[in-house]
């Protein structure tokens, strides 16, 4: 299922050298027809591509839970999965291209470690992945299935809403598949357009009997992937893929757990609430310090972590405070999650609201390629949106 | 090999599989098993110097003249039969050759199925539980494939497979909770009838999706291999069912993940109105194990012997060798769909009435019982009414009973309850309370 498409996402430190992709011939070739070219020679503004939407900020350096080292996403991934593989004997990591590492490199190292009857390459069938998954969980091992994109997820979308997520409910407790852990990269990449790109959280939430939780770092990662893992409950565990490379800071090389249905304030504030996950809680955190310099106003963040279920009595709690509330996702803004945040908040917080709710999110097209920069819901559009509540 | 001066005359893929799977040496299996391992570690070294094809993706030998394969549907995979329509064995080697008390076992299990199912029918039609579905004509797949398993194998149904769990030991109390959605039904009332499960029977609930089971069989299985526990999977579904892509997955994967595991396909003529030559157009379900690197046999699914023999050796070899089997069950349903159709609408009554009369599988091992003098007509009135009146009894009890607590509506949506949940349940019970008339409470069990 779209295997034409599937490439070496370039993060913003990373460098591709061209020779490494087989032309036949040697890469040069390709370096001097470039060098003659007129356009090629002039290092135009236009012809650079577009810096990164957001600038990481790193978690403080946990204390509690032991020694830590300097990871970046995908290593405090495999760092989790590592210490899954170690203490879980029924432990099994599969998917496509799990084995020589993953396209990601979340599972570098680790077949050579815990065996290949551990960590293994499926055939290229989603659906097949996540039935495999399921089964495997029903029958007691501790499944972790890799999806390689989180827009690929949808073949199995059968198998997670009418099987995963039911199983439990149907069988009267009899059976369940709650060892089953789906992981997918998730978000915009900078480049990844309609299928590299998608954040389809949304269509899951509307599924009773599924968790879904989106980290915002390294550090959160591996707690939360370890939380989902444990969890007695299917889990589907998207990791923002524009960060693999990019967010890199101190985690613990211990096992450790953060709560699932727990949100996280990351910075207190009295005139707006900000509400976001993954990628864009880095946005956020740039947009309230944009917001208290440029317009004096004190802006409380918080990362909601878990999707679903989500933490209502934190974000409820902090509207009640400020009065005003901001939501932002990439997804497309129709049925998107913020549209279920709003529409509790509205619920239980009605008359200490100051402003109408806002959702400052993808527009209702699918993920374009070139105008990326455009499409997504950046810190212009989160700061101008602010303004607005602040005024109205 | 021949392949390249026979193609003109070869019979196809099923030709050559069916050549497997009726009797392969040991060796040539071996042989064949350590190609596939080494297959999978492949990159052998590159050697453009030899005529032989160098792909990774197959390993065969050049030819040098156009001919397609032609796909064989008119002599396809043969039928593996012991006993014929009268019930006389065939090939005295092939008899099983199992106790009086095993067969009669049997046949008490096919008949009981077949009692309940009338009675159950008759209960949907006359408004007593919503809807269900018959297994008439197929009791033979059932018992034959039951019995040739390991009480600890794991068992993954579609919905026509009710004589596996009757054949386990399920009791009809615990059919009928399920059917009636009563309070002592093991899936708290969630699903409509026939969606049965048991975990201390390793049958796994039923659920309405088709072949949804067949590739979490194959992580079952996978994961049963990794215990090494002398477990197996066996999954059952029907040949409609094998058009999914889900089926596609699981052979797939059970295959390369060498996957313990029996795919067993009641091949019964009709997906609900669809007949099987709008359903494929190749050699049926078995001639496509073959595409997946599987072992496939085709049986008489009206022949409970055949169904017993090929599942046991399927199953001993699936466990010694770590490699799926798919047997295909030839069988008819003789019964509709299920109560919500009238299959007078897409096939004549003759054509049932054919299989009802002339090749049925209790028929066919009563026929074998009565002619070594182990079932005799008295036995057989006695039997039926006995049968009877157990489901009756059965019936009654089920009737009577109450629906379980609507505080079930709420639970095991996950593990925990969580907050939002707690919140809906306790104001659907504040509602329920202030209209308490317009809800039928009293046939549901108090808190």
């Amino acid at each position: 299922m779209a295997a034409a498409a599937r490439f070496f996402i370039r993060g913003a430190n990373y460098r591709l050298p061209v020779s490494s992709v087989g032309t036949g011939t040697s890469g040069s070739v390709g370096a001097a027809l470039l060098k003659l070219s007129p356009s090629c020679s002039s290092r135009s503004k236009t012809q650079r591509r577009h810096a990164a939407h957001f600038t990481y900020q790193p978690d403080p350096v946990p204390t509690q839970y032991g020694e830590t080292q300097k990871m970046n996403l995908f290593q405090s991934i495999t760092s989790a999965l590592d210490n899954t593989l170690s203490n879980d004997p029924t432990a099994v990591i599969f998917g496509e291209d799990v084995a020589f590492g993953g396209v990601f490199r979340c599972t570098v190292g680790l077949r050579d470690k815990y065996g290949k009857d551990r960590v293994f390459n499926t055939p290229l069938c989603e659906q097949g992945i996540v039935g495999f998954g399921i089964g495997a969980a029903v029958a007691g091992a501790t499944a972790i299935a890799e999806i390689q994109f989180a827009d690929y997820i949808f073949p199995a979308f059968d198998q997670i809403v009418n099987e995963a997520a039911k199983y439990r409910y149907r069988s009267g407790n009899l059976f369940d598949c709650g060892n089953l852990t789906i992981r997918a990269p998730w978000g915009c990449v900078g480049h990844g357009s309609l299928y590299h790109s998608q954040s389809p959280e949304a269509f899951f939430v509307h599924c009773p009997g599924i968790k879904v939780v989106i980290p915002r770092g390294p550090m959160q990662a591996k707690g939360l992937l370890l939380s989902c893992i444990a969890d007695r409950n299917p889990c589907i565990f998207f990791e923002p893929k524009i960060l693999y490379r990019a967010a890199v800071e101190q985690v613990p090389v211990e096992s450790y757990t953060i709560p699932l249905s727990e949100a996280e304030v990351l910075q207190e504030g009295s005139d707006v609430t900000l509400v976001a996950w993954g990628t864009q809680v880095h946005v956020l955190r740039e947009v309230a310090d944009m917001a208290q310099e440029k317009l004096g106003v004190s802006c409380e963040v918080i990362d909601l972590r878990t999707i679903q279920p989500w933490d209502i009595e934190t974000v409820c709690k902090s509207v009640v405070k400020t009065g005003r509330l901001l939501v932002s996702h990439e997804a497309p803004v129709t049925g998107g999650f913020a549209a279920e945040i709003s529409s509790t908040v509205q619920e239980e917080c009605f008359l200490n609201l100051e402003a109408p709710i806002s959702r400052v999110c993808g527009y209702d097209t699918p993920f374009p390629h070139i105008f990326e920069p455009f499409y997504i819901p950046d810190k212009w559009k989160c700061f101008e949106a602010i303004k607005k509540m602040i005024n109205y | 090999m021949a392949a390249v001066s026979s193609m003109g005359k070869m019979y196809g893929l099923c030709f050559h599989a069916a050549r497997q799977t009726a009797g392969v040496k040991a060796s040539r299996l071996l042989h064949r098993r350590a190609f596939r391992i080494s297959a999978v570690h492949q990159q052998q070294p590159f050697d453009s110097s030899l005529e032989k094809p160098q792909f990774p993706g197959a390993s065969a030998e050049f030819v040098d003249h156009l001919e397609f394969i032609q796909p064989n549907v008119i002599s396809g995979i043969p039928v593996y039969r012991v006993m014929d329509r009268q019930g006389n064995i065939i090939n005295p080697s092939q008899d099983p050759q199992l106790s009086k008390e095993t067969v009669l076992n049997f046949y008490q299990k096919m008949t009981l199925l077949n009692t309940m199912d009338r009675i159950l029918y008759e209960s949907q039609r006359q408004g007593r539980i919503s809807f269900y579905m018959t297994n008439y004509g197929e009791e033979g797949t059932h018992i034959g494939s039951a019995a040739a398993l390991e009480p600890t194998d794991m068992v993954f149904g579609q919905y026509r497979e009710a004589g596996v769990l009757m054949y386990r030991g399920f009791s009809l109390d615990l059919f009928m909770a399920q059917c009636y959605a009563n309070a002592d039904d093991l899936g708290k009332g969630r699903q409509m009838p026939v969606h049965y499960g048991c975990k201390d029977l390793n049958f796994v609930t039923i659920s309405s999706p088709l072949a949804t089971q067949i590739p979490q069989a194959a992580g079952a299985a996978y994961a049963l291999k990794r215990e090494n526990l002398n477990r197996a999977v066996v999954c059952y579904f029907g040949e409609g069912a094998a058009s999914e892509g889900d089926a596609h997955a699981g052979f797939n994967f059970s295959a390369t993940l060498e996957c313990p595991l029996i795919f067993f396909c009641r091949n019964n003529g009709y997906a609900i109105s669809t007949p099987t030559n709008e359903q494929y157009r190749g050699d049926g379900i078995a001639a496509r194990g073959p595409g997946y690197g599987m072992l496939s046999i085709r049986v008489d699914g009206n022949d409970v012997f055949a169904v017993y023999n090929a599942t046991k050796e399927a199953r001993r070899r699936a466990v010694a060798e770590n490699q799926p089997f798919l047997i295909e069950a030839m069988t008819y349903r003789i019964g509709h769909h299920s109560t919500s159709d009238d299959s007078s609408a897409y096939r004549s009554v003759d054509e049932v009435n054919y299989w009802d009369k002339q090749d049925h599988p209790i028929s066919r091992l009563r026929h074998y019982m009565t002619a070594r003098g182990w079932w005799s007509e008295d036995d057989e009135r006695t039997w039926r009414k006995q049968s009877r009146k157990t489901v009756m009894e059965a019936f009654e009890r089920a009737e009577r009973r109450l629906k379980p607590n609507p505080e079930l509506l709420f639970t095991d949506v996950y593990l925990e309850m969580t907050p939002g949940l707690s919140k809906q349940r306790d104001s659907m019970w504040r509602h329920v309370q202030q209209y308490k008339e317009h809800y039928p409470l009293d046939l549901y069990e108090k808190q």
